[in-house]
């Protein structure tokens, strides 16, 4: 099994589901000629040719409402949003149109498209290249949103997204792109929209996260684990659908929950995780249930000790996570 | 050096049987290579390998079943140069970790207040000691400010169970001496030996050491063979008599005419079969069962003594039959899939059943289930009610049979397809009439189908 970095597998995966079928293109801006400003499609406009990977103009919302209508004849087209701080313009494409067409036709049409987008912060991108925006889509029902955390299940996520009848936002944290790495197998495989994964095991309190923060959060994990106690932490890898199984059964047995993101707190998916639990877990509560988040501010600093404070750490984490155990 | 654990596959599953080892101790293995098989009542799967590195040891053979969290391998993993002997190891991690946990306890829990401790109670120790019947006055608080944490709790009920100074005598050998050549993977005791931490009944006074009521060796007859119960036959076995004695059950019929749905399903089949999906009665059977549920919500729902539970998500279990039981995956939001997305799940999930590829969770959650005994050329049955579940539908085998149908004021026979739906309910939950309700509208779903 060779070892790589989470955007050679994503970059893996868009080359696999291309050469397999036919139907499957990639647009978005400076994705052909120049491979993508993070180079996640090098190669593949000299491989599939201009007609498959395809440059687009400067319009978020032409992005997304071509392809919305490129998915409904027989296409499967992947868009790409160069970061997920430009998505706004196609808010309305992928909310209004894209997540509703399939209830609005009464099941007769279907969108099978996926939007990638870059977002989350760490990378000195300051205002304009650092946002998280899962808790703006999460909310739409009828939208698929997916947040991978390791090269094997970017690439099998990205599979099954392409594959999904239905859109779904497939955001990629561009801080793991080239810190992450691990081993992604050779041969096809998919790993299913939906279900969360429970990465390292625990006794005490369960963890959840996603991205980069459950790097963190497994970091933070490791150091509590040297003081004795035993964290469990889960991957959810799909925020929507949310594996609510999953997540119930780890907190009936450990009786703590902390939930990580690095979206800002107020309205952010960690509230969402926390109303579950309070409401179907209740009786197993061994603890208030806790949640860490960026700052309520209305963007990342630019200054790197400024960023540094907007982000969680392990340390943090690690902090709360003493907290809460010893609670 | 790794544990490698038993693990929990599913939310209710407490143990598993070591079904077959893959890997030898000194094989390499890679990171997620499955290391060995593990059978549940519910599911067959393998257990992968949580990082590269060589199997050490293995502690427990094949056959053999322990409960979920137990320590049944060591991985050396592939970096760590010394492959130190396991014992000589585990005193030592043992020591450091004990004294590491000691000292955090120490930093952490702030000495009780001097005037009393905290005496809030979360809501999982509210429960563990109402459940245990017990006085939080007995238990030292290690939380914050002195409160009862979940584990003072739970450690305190072990240490009860320890004390009666008679421990259970140790367990009467093999419950079947008909059994005993080792060869034969020892059908898990109902007898739960010394290990299992059993529902610890509420501790009888020291005294009288109650001679454990041995269950008596079932004596088998000369001409006669004892066949050992597989897990899932043990837990079928389990669930259907402690249904039949939990829920007083009762059984209605209706017949319905599938005249329509089967026009439907000749019209859909092929377009439905470009889309790579097989179109069978199933389906239907589902929607018309979540416009019941939805016009009598009581039936998504689960008697306890305190109340109706009524579900707000409607999961819809199909029962599948296998060679040596069943199983009953679960399509949760069933009322939130149209015809395409059921007839999808019902195939993934059967299919999948059937290869034992079923992840552990799928078979979980169900709210109402549904049994086709009608394949099998039954008429009409009186299934038992999946608990905690407030009913069962089952459906009769499709027969066209002459009816006598009235049109223009004329009566004329006519030859229509029939089926018998019977209907098992909790009459705990509601009685006949409400459960007629129910049939009555997946009955009219159906015979009056639309699109």
């Amino acid at each position: 099994m060779p070892e790589m970095n989470l955007l050679e597998a994503i970059r893996q995966g868009l080359d696999e589901m291309m050469a397999a079928d036919s139907r499957v293109f990639i647009f978005g801006e400076d994705v052909g000629k120049r491979g993508g400003v993070f180079r996640v499609t090098e190669g593949l406009y000299d491989k599939y040719g201009p007609m498959r990977v395809i440059d687009s103009p400067l319009a978020e919302s032409v992005i997304v409402g071509a392809c919305i209508g490129a998915a409904m004849n027989d296409t499967l087209p992947v868009a790409e949003i160069q970061f997920a701080d430009f998505i706004a313009p196609a808010f309305n494409q992928i909310v209004q149109e894209a997540a509703r067409i399939h209830y609005r036709s009464n099941g007769d049409w279907e969108v099978p498209l996926v939007i990638r987008a870059p977002y989350g912060g760490g990378i000195h991108g300051a205002l304009y290249h650092s946002q998280s925006v899962e808790a703006f889509f999460a909310h739409v029902p009828g939208l698929k949103v997916v947040t991978p955390s390791t090269p094997y299940d970017a690439k099998g996520l990205l599979k099954s997204a392409i594959e999904d009848p239905n859109p779904v936002l497939f955001l990629e944290h561009k801080k793991t792109y080239r810190l992450i790495k691990g081993f992604v197998p050779e041969e096809d495989y998919r790993v299913p929209i939906g279900p969360a994964d429970i990465k390292r095991p625990g006794e005490d309190l369960s963890v959840f996260a996603y991205g980069l923060m459950l790097h963190y959060c497994l970091e933070a994990a490791q150091t509590l684990a040297a003081e004795g106690v035993s964290v469990e932490v889960i991957d959810l890898r799909t925020l929507r659908p949310l594996d609510t199984d999953t997540i119930l059964a780890s907190v009936r047995r450990t009786g703590k929950a902390l939930i990580v993101h690095e979206d800002n707190l107020f309205g952010g998916f960690g509230g969402e995780v926390a109303a579950l639990i309070a409401e179907h877990a209740f009786e197993y509560l061994d603890g208030p249930v806790m949640r860490i988040g960026g700052p309520d501010v209305p963007a990342m600093p630019f200054a790197h000790s400024l960023e540094a404070a907007f982000m969680p750490s392990p340390a943090s984490i690690a902090v709360a996570m003493r907290r809460l155990a010893a609670y | 050096m790794i544990d490698i654990k038993m693990p929990q596959l599913g939310e209710s599953v407490t143990e598993g049987t070591v079904g077959r080892w893959l890997k030898q101790p000194g094989d390499p293995v890679a990171k997620y290579e499955p290391l060995l098989e593990v059978v549940t009542d519910k599911v067959d799967t393998e257990v992968p390998a949580p990082e590269a590195g060589i199997l050490h040891e293995i502690l427990v053979p094949e056959g053999e079943t322990v409960r979920v969290g137990t320590v049944i391998a060591r991985l050396t993993p592939a970096g760590s140069t010394v492959a130190a002997p396991a014992p000589a190891a585990s005193p030592v991690a043992a020591t450091v970790t004990a004294s590491a946990a000691a000292t955090v306890t120490a930093v952490v829990s702030a000495p009780p207040p001097a005037d009393g401790r905290n005496t809030y109670l979360s809501p999982v120790v509210a429960r563990l000691l109402a459940e245990h019947n017990l006085d939080p006055a007995q238990i030292r608080g290690s939380g914050q400010g002195g409160r009862i944490t979940k584990q003072d709790v739970l450690r305190f009920l072990a240490e009860r169970e320890r004390q009666p100074s008679t421990p259970v005598p140790a367990a009467a050998p093999a419950p079947t001496p008909a059994v005993a050549p080792a060869a034969t993977p020892a059908p898990t005791p109902a007898v739960a030996p010394a290990a299992a931490p059993a529902p610890t009944p509420a501790v009888a006074p020291a005294a009288a050491p109650a001679p454990t009521p041995a269950v008596a060796p079932v004596e088998i007859p000369a001409d006669a063979e004892l066949v050992p119960l597989t897990p899932m036959r043990r837990s079928i076995a389990e669930h259907m008599a402690r249904s039949v004695r939990t829920a007083p059950h009762v059984t209605t019929v209706m017949e319905v005419d599938l005249s329509r749905v089967l026009a439907h399903r000749a019209a859909q089949q092929e377009a439905f079969n470009r889309q790579g999906v097989r179109l069978t009665l199933t389906p239907y059977f589902i929607v018309a069962t979540v416009a019941g549920l939805q016009a009598v919500p009581v039936f998504n729902g689960s008697f306890t003594d305190q109340g109706i539970i009524i579900h707000r998500r409607i999961n819809i279990g199909i029962a599948v039959a296998l060679n040596e039981g069943l199983l009953v995956p679960v399509i949760p939001d069933a009322d939130e899939k149209n015809l395409l997305g059921l007839a999808r799940a019902v195939n993934d999930l059967a299919e999948r059943a059937r290869a034992k590829r079923l992840r552990p969770e799928e078979t979980h959650g169900g709210t109402f289930t549904i049994t086709n005994h009608g394949v099998t050329g039954s008429l009409f049955a009186t299934p038992i009610i999946n608990q905690p579940q407030a009913g069962i539908l089952g459906i009769g085998a499709v027969v066209k049979r002459p009816v006598v149908v009235t049109q223009n004021g004329l009566d004329a026979i006519a030859i229509r397809p029939l089926c018998y739906l019977s209907f098992t309910f909790d009459h705990r939950i509601a009685d006949g009439a409400t459960a007629d309700r129910f049939l009555a509208t997946v009955k009219q779903r159906l015979e009056q189908w639309e699109g």
